[in-house]
Parts: C-alpha cells; sequence; structure tokens
C-alpha cells in the first residue's frame, strides 16, 4: 500500500510549481489539463519556462496571464482554427513594437525533437540522437539542435538536449490514491514528460481503487512511484477531450480566436473565467450542464483481456 | 452535379487519384485527411492511415477536428505513443507517403511554415513551426503539397527552411540524401488549386496539368520564379460524380474543407 497523494487543485500547485520553474503540462490534443494552467494563472506564478509540443490554447491563456518568460515547444497553433494571438503578440515585431511587451524567449524543435528531448531527459541521456533537421533552418534558429558523427563510422545524426522539467503535470482517465495512473486513447509523451521530470502532478478524471488499476497493469502508464501529488477534477481537461468521457469542446476553440486576438479581451476573458472563478467546479457551473451533456460521446467498449490467475 | 465543382474539391479529388497504388500514409487534418480519406474509397482501398498524434490503421467515423481527434482513435489497428510513432513507423522507414502543407514553397519544393520575414527572432508574421514536418519530409519514402497557390506562397527564396525538398536541385539532392541516411526521396507531387506539379531530373517543379478552367497565364501569374511546363501538359480531369458524393455525403458535408 503506496502513501496516499490525493490534495486538491490549489495545495498541489502552491506547494509544487515555483517561480521560475520549467513546467510541461502535455497532452497531444487530448487530456490536457487546462484546470491545472488555470490555478496557475489564478495564483499568480512568475517567470515560468513553458514546455509543451503543442502549446495550445492553454499557453496562450497563460501568457496572455504574463505567467510565462520563455516557451520550448514544436508547433504553435490553435489546431484546426488558426494562430495562437496571445503568444504571437509577444513574438511579432510590429505587434512588440505596439505593445511595448517583452519578447517571449523561444526555443524551437519538430515534435520528434521535443518527445526525444523527454526520452533523454527520462532515461537520464546527455542527448538524444534522430535523423531529422537535415538541410533546414531549425538548427541555426536554435543551436541547441547539433549535429553530431556515429561513434560508429556511419554518418551524421543531430542530436537535442535532454528536457528535465521541474514539475510535469499530466491529465488522466483515471488513478489510485498512490498515484498510479492509467491513460487510454491517445499516449501523446506523457510518459516520456513525467519520468523526466523532477516533480510530477497527475490529474483525474476518477479516483479508483488499487485493485482496478492491479486488474489491468498494461494500462498503467505512470506508476505512483514517480508521483507527488494526485488531483481528482472531473472536466478538468475542458475545453479539450477525454477519450470515453467527453469530446473536445470546438466552439471553445473557435470563440478563443477573436478574444486571444484582443489584448483587453484576454484579460477581460482571464478575469472573467480563471481570476474571477475559485476552481473547476464554479468553471463547471458557469459553463453550463447542457453544454457539458453535448460533449459526452457515445459508447464504444473495448473487449476485455484474461491476464489468467497464477498461484 | 458533376458540371459544377469547386476549386478546393478539385484538389481533393487530384491529390486522392496520385495515392492510387500507395500503402502506408501520414495524413494531416483539413484537405490531406479528406483526400487520403477519399482515396481509400475509391484507388487506394488498402490504404492505411496515420497520425502524427500516435495511431496506426485509423478508421476515423467522422471528419477529425483536429490532429488529435479522438475519433481517429475510435477503432483504430494501434494506438502508439508518440515515440513509437516517429520512431519505429517513420525514421524506421514505413510511411510511403506523407502530406504537407506549406505558406511558402520554392521551385525545389523546399518548405517554410516557421515564419514570415528575414529575422527569425523577430518576425513579421509567427507560423505555427515544424511540429512533425521536418522529419516527415526527411523519413516518408514520398512527400505529396497540398496547398493553394498564389504569389505570396510560390516564391524565388522562402524565408525559412523548415521542411527539405530538393535542397541544391536533382542530382546533388540525392547525393546529400544518401549521405545522410534519410528514408525519402523527397517532395513528389504538389497539388494546388491550379494544377498539379512533379518533379524534373533537375529536382525542379514542372507543371504536368492543368485544372479545368485554369490558365497558364495564370499559373505564371502566381509563381515567383519561371516555371517548367511539361511539353504534353493535360487537362485534369474534372471530379467525377461519385467523387463529389463521397465528398460532399460522407467526408465533408459541412463543407468546412471542400466548399
Amino acid at each position: 500500500m503506496t502513501t496516499p497523494k490525493v490534495t486538491s487543485m490549489h495545495d498541489a500547485i502552491a506547494e509544487l510549481v515555483r517561480d521560475g520553474d520549467t513546467v510541461a503540462i502535455e497532452g497531444f490534443t487530448h487530456l490536457i489539463c487546462f484546470a491545472a494552467g488555470h490555478e496557475i494563472i489564478r495564483q499568480r506564478k512568475r517567470d515560468l519556462t513553458l514546455a509543451r509540443l503543442t502549446p495550445d490554447l492553454i499557453y496562450d491563456q497563460m501568457v496572455a496571464a504574463g505567467v510565462a518568460r520563455k516557451l520550448i515547444f514544436s508547433w504553435l497553433g490553435n489546431p484546426g482554427v488558426g494562430g495562437l494571438h496571445a503568444i504571437r503578440r509577444r513574438i511579432e515585431t510590429e505587434e512588440l513594437a505596439r505593445s511595448g511587451e517583452t519578447p517571449l524567449e523561444l526555443e524551437e524543435y519538430s515534435h520528434f525533437g521535443m518527445v526525444g528531448r523527454y526520452t533523454a531527459g527520462a532515461a537520464r541521456l546527455p542527448f538524444f540522437p534522430l535523423r531529422s533537421y537535415f538541410e533546414t533552418d531549425l538548427p541555426r534558429a536554435n543551436p541547441l539542435i547539433r549535429l553530431v558523427e556515429s561513434p560508429y563510422g556511419d554518418g551524421p545524426v543531430y542530436a537535442v538536449p535532454p528536457l528535465r522539467p521541474d514539475v510535469t503535470i499530466v491529465h488522466a482517465q483515471r488513478a489510485d490514491a498512490g498515484g498510479n495512473t492509467q491513460v487510454w486513447g491517445l499516449l501523446g509523451c506523457q510518459k516520456e514528460a513525467a519520468f523526466a521530470a523532477e516533480r510530477v502532478v497527475v490529474v483525474v478524471e476518477e479516483l479508483v481503487d488499487e485493485s482496478v488499476i492491479r486488474a489491468d497493469p498494461n494500462r498503467t502508464i505512470i506508476p505512483g512511484l514517480i508521483v507527488d501529488a494526485v488531483v481528482v477534477e472531473p472536466w478538468g481537461a475542458h475545453p479539450s477531450y477525454v477519450q470515453g468521457a467527453y469530446d473536445r469542446d470546438n466552439r471553445f476553440y473557435l470563440d478563443w480566436d477573436p478574444i486571444s486576438r484582443d489584448q483587453a479581451a484576454s484579460a477581460a476573458w482571464l478575469d472573467e473565467w480563471v481570476h474571477g472563478l475559485d476552481g473547476r467546479a464554479a468553471y463547471l457551473e458557469k459553463l453550463g450542464a447542457d453544454r457539458i451533456a453535448s460533449l459526452r460521446p457515445g459508447p464504444a467498449p473495448s473487449g476485455q483481456v484474461d491476464y489468467g490467475a497464477y498461484r | 452535379m458533376t458540371d459544377a465543382f469547386t476549386k478546393s474539391e478539385m484538389m481533393i479529388v487530384a491529390a486522392a487519384r496520385e495515392l492510387a497504388g500507395q500503402r502506408v500514409c501520414f495524413v494531416g487534418v483539413g484537405l490531406p485527411n479528406i483526400a487520403v480519406n477519399l482515396a481509400k474509397r475509391t484507388v487506394a482501398p488498402d490504404l492505411e492511415l496515420v497520425y502524427e498524434a500516435g495511431v496506426f490503421g485509423s478508421r476515423p467515423a467522422r471528419l477529425p477536428l483536429s490532429i488529435g481527434d479522438p475519433t481517429i482513435v475510435t477503432g483504430a489497428t494501434a494506438v502508439t505513443s508518440m515515440f513509437e510513432l516517429f520512431a519505429f513507423y517513420l525514421q524506421r522507414g514505413l510511411i510511403d507517403v506523407g502530406f504537407l502543407g506549406a505558406a511558402q514553397i520554392d521551385r525545389f519544393g523546399n518548405i517554410n511554415t516557421t515564419v514570415i520575414g528575414d529575422d527569425y527572432e523577430r518576425p513579421t508574421t509567427r507560423l505555427p513551426g515544424s511540429g512533425g514536418a521536418c522529419e516527415i519530409a526527411i523519413n516518408a519514402r514520398q512527400v505529396f503539397v497540398i496547398m493553394r497557390q498564389s504569389a505570396r506562397s510560390f516564391v524565388e527564396r522562402i524565408d525559412f527552411r523548415t521542411s527539405p525538398g530538393n535542397p541544391g536541385g536533382g542530382a546533388d539532392a540525392a547525393r546529400r540524401r544518401r549521405d545522410q541516411g534519410w528514408n525519402g526521396s523527397g517532395p513528389t507531387v504538389i497539388v494546388t488549386d491550379l494544377g498539379i506539379y512533379h518533379f524534373d531530373e533537375r529536382g525542379e517543379m514542372r507543371l504536368d496539368s492543368l485544372h479545368p478552367d485554369a490558365t497558364i497565364e495564370h499559373v505564371r501569374q502566381t509563381v515567383g520564379w519561371k516555371m517548367a511546363v511539361a511539353p504534353e501538359l493535360r487537362t485534369t480531369p474534372p471530379p467525377t460524380a461519385e467523387e463529389l458524393r463521397l465528398i460532399r455525403v460522407e467526408l465533408d458535408p459541412g463543407g468546412v474543407y471542400s466548399r
């Protein structure tokens, strides 16, 4: 029996996310923990380096709220909709001249480069080799992407450095009180990002008994061994989705586009939906039962496997 | 219904037909997604759909709204981590065709999706960046590009090279690929709203087929270099009634990408 790690979102963020940290809220379109991002905004953390393959709306909101100093990423967009305008305002030359804001620092890779960085971080390797970046301008834009020769004499490969976040936050379908975490659907690189991190926060739709985890050990992606806090926050990934539980709220992604294009509108949105609310329960109440109900999918259960009893 | 079709429908149909005989295809959202699903229902029934989010053998039941839509998971052959997808499927050399989009493209098929402007750090316009495009361009056996054509996108010099095409031209590009151990042979097909392009022995884009209603003059006005034209320039056959039915009824009933 492991030590219970269940805590509130407020306490998990207050204790485990510190000003100046490198924070990774991972999840590739699936399982993006907006609830944790909003709590970081609410607690007015500062000077964070935000790592994520796809910054998505959550980092656009966090940048708009002023919590970030730097981004480490591989694809900067509102998926299926367009740009991330709060972030672009801190990068593009005319926008910066107009606003007088401090430019956001950028450290840019490709998807495989980011995945490789987490993998090297998780395995405590000095670098990760990959056959990307040849004949591109990316190594010039980011000098941490370096060409190396294979020690076995079979040609060049590129190397990326390990990424070891101070904190990785992942959302999941379920975990037990000890932090043993199970996910199904797209797996992204949450496992790599969690093992790479110094501290790990798991946010789940459902807290389950340890026996539920043990009945299906192949589905466990993160062991409680590396988890510092378990937060139970149903719908905590809204407006992204949770396989089998709710769909992406596409209206939200479309609505964010005009809001994010306007600095004042973005600030007003943050006041209304983040600072003006004390947590996820209030957010859901404000969103409304009808909106939430419209996102539930029909059933498509998996078949069952028999692990066998070996005594 | 057969005689009236949109430019986007013509692009989708032309790209789908180019997939005849292909087996494993790395799919993007939007136009590529519809093109690949159309090909699976017409010229390439055995096509395996791979999504960078970590899905092999996907059978989306609706038009995916993003590259990681839950519909690409339900009913798929395999869900993998992104590490496995990029390492074991793409870098291992299992992908026959990768689809890319582009904000800017040059005559050698080099692609920019990173920044517009000369200064990477302070660009005029910040674009999304590579995502998986850079490694797809290097390690998919062939690369198909689907994009709308304009003087702003078909340029003499791209502002940033995100994904390589045929750097240095035909023979030079082939040598570099060999020396650097790529799986890919670079871009092979560009489908636009005006026509279909393949690459000649110099590694340069060549107009091989003009869509109905498009003209050579219009093509020349929307290309920033002197475009090579095939000696026997063809006219792309218009979409058939069945191709249009599949797009309008099954694949994009809302007309999100095809209108």
